[in-house]
């Protein structure tokens, strides 16, 4: 069996498009979305929006995540904004132009036909949001305010203080609730997804574990929709929270849904800098602090002095210097680089020389301390509280971080994956943001996913029939759970000489260091060799306290690593295949001669999907061929 | 620096538990609480005993999923704090620190540190929303906020959901959760038409779940990582009191 890979673009002009795939679905008429079942694993932005508009659509919704309550899914912790076409600043935005920039920030590896429907569908998330209770900042006026951000030269950014991500999950999580509370949706917190069921060729349940009890319990369903978010924490140290993990789409890639672009990770470049050997996670600081914040190295190489003692032309304002049109709001990638080179050539400041200054003080001198600390107070505060420094009068360190993850399931214009039913949204797929996310833009994209396209495409793939009952007595079901069984069993009964983190963190290290922000074929090709090595001692070695009939958080995360040993090394081989630099993805033997991402758009202009072909099998790569009808092909250009 | 813990270790729902002593050693200033915890649960995996089990997530204070009562406090000494955002720098070598769940009769242990706060999802069911469809809503400017309100509604949302409220409060109650909800929604316009109904059915549901009720002790604003005014329990009060005298409001 090979999988085919067919987007399923609607014809016609890109403006048309949406509007002609939503008069061309199928639909199920009112009294028959009662019959429908759908499961929906995770609860942030993605999850929660579409298994509440789905429930208020009349399906009936199972909605699984791994927390105590699906409002903690890491969505909440976005902090800057969310993007959105509206123009309500008339500074020229339109859909068009945010179609555009996210299609360049992307650096022209994403599929148009979804971005441009992203754009289109941003304005009604803003309105979606107000009419919920969202409590955006406002101007005296009484209406709402904007900000700018990276990779953009208008004000887009909506936002709620530091907390957008938060206000946003909670309108989305009391949408839930509601829905809950009238019967439509049936929630099951602490509860992971551990294998995908797939019956005929279509996923039809999911196979879970109840965290408290220990119980492996089978779920059917018509259809499934993934909202579990992306995989950064395969680096161990990354922005993404303790819990976030690649499972489950990890365990549907190998029941046959092919994984596009696993190389494209997105190292955020304003996170405070790793502290000690203890640090278990990376804590980002808004990118919205680069609209006022300056970033600096000093001009001489291990400059010891406090920074406040360097005078301003012993600086190096190297963004402003080196990108004068969009200075220090230039795309998180090329932020993120340049932060590199400096503490690379010996500029960086602060223990170990990993950090570079991101200043404060012409902002507070222009705009005094008020207007700032009710721009980024409760950034500042939490800066304060983990560096123990005072961001007003000292300039805060940062350095980059692993953030997002571009890559994900394929999923064509529908968002359904190449199993048929399976749907991915959110962080999970990989549709929308190419090499490269722009900042403000992966809550847009949750919520487009969530609250408008998959209500909709969902039903299409229902209508169209050919769905035979499926009850969890199915054969696919017990198969599937025992699978699930012995792996928990072999894992709990190895009762090696390490522990779960300590293979963690020696992978993290292993993937930042050969996978990270600078690629050669040499370190991926050394990746390739240790991964599968250390995969195989971490399965003879490993030491799992306790058992499998309660709350195990050993247990818990022994799974989720085995999963990232597995898809590290799938990133490390599509980084190694993809022989050019473009966006989050930078080969260190493809670049300009200033050093900017070199794309090789004759070869690689695709989308690199993969097909699992079995534990012992080299996985088959696909290509979707991408078109650049509206946006024409450059070199990324932020000078 | 060194530290003795007392750790509350409970191996399920209906077994008994006890404190347990744990010695912390070689505890770095800058590590965080549960990174001092992460170190203790190495050491207890390699010698064979099960690790300290306890709640967290996103380690940045905002998911609300972490707990623990340090020393007898909500979240530890620092104020304005979650668990997740203390630093061991606010300890000195030597001490011992006494580690337990948040205890209330609405919030049963499941295991060790970690304890079940779904009820304060139900208190959100019961009326905690705006019952918006989606793709029903008008422009989002059609209808202005003026800033003072969705500020002071802001201040309300920013609750995070954690539960050191009701873990703080010497009757248990859950009201400046409830009232934060009550408030964030009742500020804004678009929360109005659901407003009474709304505060009638989340309070009566609070009492349902069994969370005590409340006397102004104060103690939840003191313990609320993201220091939210008591006042808003006030503005609860008076939203309950209106709702309750006017005809025609169904509680169900």
């Amino acid at each position: 069996m090979s999988i085919e890979l067919n987007a399923r673009i609607p014809e016609g002009p890109i403006e048309r498009k949406w509007e002609r795939a939503k008069f061309e679905m199928k639909l199920v008429n009112p009294a028959n979305k009662r019959k429908h079942s759908v499961i929906v694993v995770g609860s942030g932005l993605a999850g929660a929006s579409a298994a509440a508009t789905m429930s208020e659509l009349g399906y009936r919704v199972k909605c699984f995540c791994f927390q105590d309550s699906p409002r903690r899914a890491h969505s909440i912790a976005a902090q800057g904004g969310i993007n959105a076409a509206k123009n309500y600043q008339n500074d020229g935005d339109s859909v068009f132009r945010l179609f555009y920039d996210t299609v360049k920030g992307g650096d022209f590896r994403a599929r148009e036909a979804n971005v441009y429907r992203l754009a289109e569908i941003s304005v009604q998330i803003i309105d979606q949001a107000v009419a919920q209770g969202v409590p955006f900042a406002r101007e005296y006026g009484g209406l709402l305010d904007n900000r700018s951000f990276g990779g953009a030269q208008v004000s887009r950014t909506f936002y709620a203080r530091g907390q957008t991500g938060q206000q946003l999950l909670l309108g989305a999580y009391q949408a839930l609730e509601k829905e809950i509370n009238a019967g439509g949706v049936t929630m099951f917190p602490r509860t992971e997804m551990l294998d995908l069921v797939v019956v005929d060729g279509r996923a039809r349940g999911i196979i879970t574990r109840n965290l408290v009890t220990g119980a492996v319990e089978s779920h059917a369903a018509d259809a499934v929709v993934l909202a579990s978010g992306g995989y950064g924490n395969v680096f161990f140290l990354s922005t993404n929270a303790k819990g976030s993990n690649c499972t489950a789409i990890w365990r549907a890639h190998k029941r046959g849904a092919a994984f596009a672009n696993p190389c494209y990770t997105q190292i955020h470049p304003t996170c405070i800098p790793v502290s000690g050997d203890h640090q278990s996670k990376l804590t980002l600081m808004s990118e919205s602090l680069r609209n006022d914040g300056r970033v600096w190295v000093p001009k001489q190489k291990g400059d010891q002095r406090p920074p406040n003692q360097i005078p301003v032309e012993e600086r190096d304002y190297y963004l402003e210097r080196r990108y004068p049109s969009f200075g220090n709001l230039v795309p998180r990638d090329v932020a993120s680089r340049n932060a590199k080179e400096q503490c690379d050539s010996g500029h960086g400041v602060g223990p170990g020389g990993y950090g570079v200054y991101l200043d404060f003080r012409d902002a507070i001198s222009r705009l005094g301390e008020a207007r700032i600390r009710e721009r980024y107070g409760n950034l500042f505060e939490m800066y304060q509280r983990i560096t123990d420094e005072d961001p007003y009068h000292v300039p805060m360190r940062i350095y980059p971080a692993v953030h997002y993850t571009m890559g994900g399931l394929w999923v064509d214009y529908n968002l359904m994956s190449t199993i048929p039913g399976l749907h991915v949204i959110g962080e999970a797929n990989f549709s929308d943001h190419g090499a490269n996310r722009l900042g403000a833009s992966a809550l847009m994209q949750g919520l487009a996913d969530g609250y408008f396209v998959i209500p909709l495409t969902i039903g299409n793939y229902l209508a169209q029939g050919g769905l035979t009952p499926v009850t969890e007595e199915h054969p696919a079901f017990a198969v599937a759970r025992a699978g699930v069984e012995a792996r928990t069993a072999r894992l709990l009964a190895t009762r090696g000489s390490r522990t779960v983190d300590s293979f963690h963190r020696e992978l993290g290290q292993l993937m930042w260091n050969k996978c990270g922000m600078a690629r050669t074929a040499e370190g991926l090709r050394e990746a390739l060799d240790e991964i599968p090595r250390l995969r195989e001692q971490y399965w003879r070695d490993v030491n799992v306290p306790g058992s499998g009939d309660s709350l195990n958080q050993s247990l818990e995360k022994a799974g989720r690593v085995a999963d990232h040993f597995e898809l590290a090394e799938l990133m490390c081989r599509d980084a190694l295949h993809r022989e050019e630099s473009c966006g989050g993805h930078f080969r260190v033997e493809h670049q300009t001669p200033d050093g900017e991402a070199l794309r090789d758009d004759e070869a690689f202009a695709y989308v690199a999907a993969w097909e699992h072909r079995g534990d012992d099998a080299e996985p088959v790569l696909h290509r979707e061929p991408l078109a650049f009808e509206q946006v024409h092909l450059t070199q990324r250009s932020y000078k | 620096m060194n530290l003795t813990l007392r750790v509350w270790r409970q191996p399920g729902p209906s077994v008994p538990g006890r404190l347990e002593r744990y010695e912390a050693a070689d505890i770095s200033p800058d590590m965080s609480f549960l990174e001092m915890l992460d170190v203790v649960n190495e050491q207890l995996a390699v010698a064979g005993q099960e690790p300290i089990a306890f709640d967290h997530d996103c380690r940045e204070g905002i998911c609300g999923m972490c707990s623990l009562m340090i020393n007898g406090v909500a979240h530890g000494p620092m104020k304005g704090t979650a668990t997740c955002q203390l630093h061991m720098r606010s300890f000195t070598d030597g001490d011992e620190i006494l580690i337990e769940p948040f205890r209330a009769g609405a919030f049963p242990v499941l295991r060790d540190l970690c304890v079940d706060r779904t009820a304060l999802d139900r208190v959100i069911q019961a009326g905690g929303f705006i019952s918006a469809r989606t793709g029903a809503a008008p422009d989002g400017n059609a209808t202005p906020v003026a800033k003072v309100d969705a500020d002071r509604a802001m201040d309300a949302a920013a609750c995070i959901g954690c539960g050191a409220c009701v873990a703080a409060c010497p009757n248990g109650s859950a009201s400046l959760f409830t009232a934060a909800k009550v408030s964030h929604l009742g500020l804004l316009p678009q929360g109005q038409p659901e407003r009474l109904r709304r505060v009638l059915r989340m309070v009566d549901q609070m009492d349902q779940e069994g969370f005590g009720g409340c006397t102004l002790y104060g103690e939840c604003m003191e313990a609320c990582p993201k220091e939210i005014s008591i006042d808003f329990i006030t503005r609860m009060n008076g939203d309950y009191l209106r709702a309750s005298l006017s005809a025609g409001e169904p509680r169900t």
